[in-house]
């Protein structure tokens, strides 16, 4: 997990894959503004960088970052779901538009890029799969007037990925239980909600940054 | 036996006592519910953010889980990615005004509209009720108490969820306000009673038909469609 991220050279990249890769009409009007990823110690941060640089700059070198690590998974995920081949591509495909066109809507306080990729590709696999509509809550998002705080988001980020590092560290068992609830494996009847994984702190990180959402909203 | 779940925590009066169970949340976020549960759940969520919390850190067990995936599946076609950004472009962000106080945006979807917008139709007793579209799986109806009136007894073959919108009800299990959801599981038999004052609107979802007591009888069911 979060594999090849620390090495993720954010301006090498955009050379290395800017000038093979053609421009498209659409993607050309903005001009790439390069920030460089700053050092983190958290290297899933890099992740949101690379959303922030899709978001402000259309940035083509972070959005095949982004695509090499989390189109394969997405792919694997709806496999495993019970998608076929082609449908799995198409939707993953179809996950990975929705990413670059719904940047500016990820919260970096709320989510990490991989529970915000998650939630995209499992309503995409609700209404491809399952045919069915997926009611979402009412939108909260920050004004251009309140942005969420930087520690606040490599908080939460920091503790994203000790989750992932707790759940590689569960026994086996338990974790495929927790795997087959997210394929779809389990109907709604059959799951528990106890994993054994430490979600308290993330439940209240999040907690609090709706707090300051509702709080910058009135 | 006679059991009402729910997940009470303290919380200062005016605001959600009666939240959503762990289970319900985590099937939420891992896209197992039915659909008219899944309304349940989003309209409570936009009104509850102790449970938005919860339901966003079982998101991130998701992503976790997404995460480490063994990307076995091949890869995929970014430029065929690159061509589906540039031939459909962002949809513009229609971000609808809420109709009114009551119907949450998730819920406004699926009456098209606000209360105004509601199809009411009579099922006695001066309770009204509007089934709304979803999957078949289970169904999801928005009912209308008047103040002070019996919701009529009944028990359940499957689960029960029901959200208050307005006003309020009592029963067996405790006080429902706004926000607030019951969850009453098989062999629950149980008389909500609306409150004075504000008449009582709910949104309440079933995956099996319910049972009426003696209130409606039995054969008239399947016209009403309760």
């Amino acid at each position: 997990m979060l594999r090849n991220v620390s090495t993720y050279d954010p301006e090498e990249a955009s050379l290395a894959i800017g000038s093979r890769t053609p421009v498209t009409k659409s993607l050309k009007g903005t001009s790439p503004r390069m920030t460089k990823a700053k050092p983190v110690s958290d290297p899933s941060a890099d992740w949101v960088a690379c959303v922030e640089r899709v978001k402000r700059a259309q940035d083509r070198a972070a959005f095949r970052a982004l695509f090499d690590h989390f189109a394969p998974r997405v792919k694997a995920y709806l496999i495993k779901s019970g998608a076929d081949m082609a449908l799995a591509e198409e939707c993953t495909q179809d996950v990975m538009a929705t990413l670059w066109h719904k940047a500016h809507l990820f919260d970096p306080s709320r989510a990490s890029v991989a529970t915000w990729v998650y939630t995209i590709a499992r309503n995409r696999r609700i209404d491809i799969l399952r045919k069915q509509r997926r009611p979402e809550p009412e939108d909260l998002a920050w004004g251009p007037e309140a942005e969420p705080e930087p520690d606040e988001i490599v908080g939460l980020q920091q503790d994203s990925a000790r989750l992932g590092e707790a759940m590689a560290s569960l026994p086996r068992k338990q974790r495929e239980l927790i795997e087959k609830a997210y394929f779809g494996e389990l109907s709604h009847s059959e799951i528990a909600a106890e994993t054994g994984l430490p979600l308290g702190t993330i439940k209240s990180r999040i907690r609090l940054a709706l707090d300051r959402l509702r709080h910058a909203m009135k | 036996m006679t059991q009402t779940q729910t997940h009470q925590h303290l919380a200062p009066p005016g605001q959600v006592t009666h939240h959503l169970t762990p289970e319900l949340l985590m099937a939420y976020s891992a896209g197992t519910l039915p659909e008219a549960f899944s309304l349940v759940v989003a309209t409570h969520l936009s009104i509850c953010d102790s449970c938005r919390a919860d339901a966003a850190s079982y998101d991130t067990v998701g992503g976790a889980v997404l995460d480490s995936i063994s990307p076995d599946a091949g890869a995929c076609d970014f430029e065929a990615t690159l061509a589906r950004i540039t031939s459909s472009p962002a949809q513009p962000a229609t971000a609808q005004p809420l109709p009114d106080d009551v119907i949450p945006s998730p819920l406004a979807a699926y009456i098209g509209g606000g209360l105004d917008a509601v199809k009411w139709k009579k099922v006695g007793g001066g309770v009204r009720q509007a089934i709304l579209p979803t999957s078949s799986d289970a169904t999801a109806r928005l009912l209308y108490i008047p103040a002070g009136t019996a919701v009529p007894d009944h028990g359940h073959r499957g689960t029960e969820l029901t959200l208050v919108l307005q006003g309020a009800f009592s029963d067996e299990d405790g006080r429902y306000a706004r926000g607030d959801v019951e969850i009453a599981d098989e062999d629950v038999d149980h008389t909500p009673i609306a409150e004075t004052g504000a008449d009582c609107i709910c949104l309440a979802a079933t995956d099996a038909p319910l049972r009426f007591a003696g209130w409606l009888p039995r054969m008239l069911q399947p016209f009403v469609k309760i």
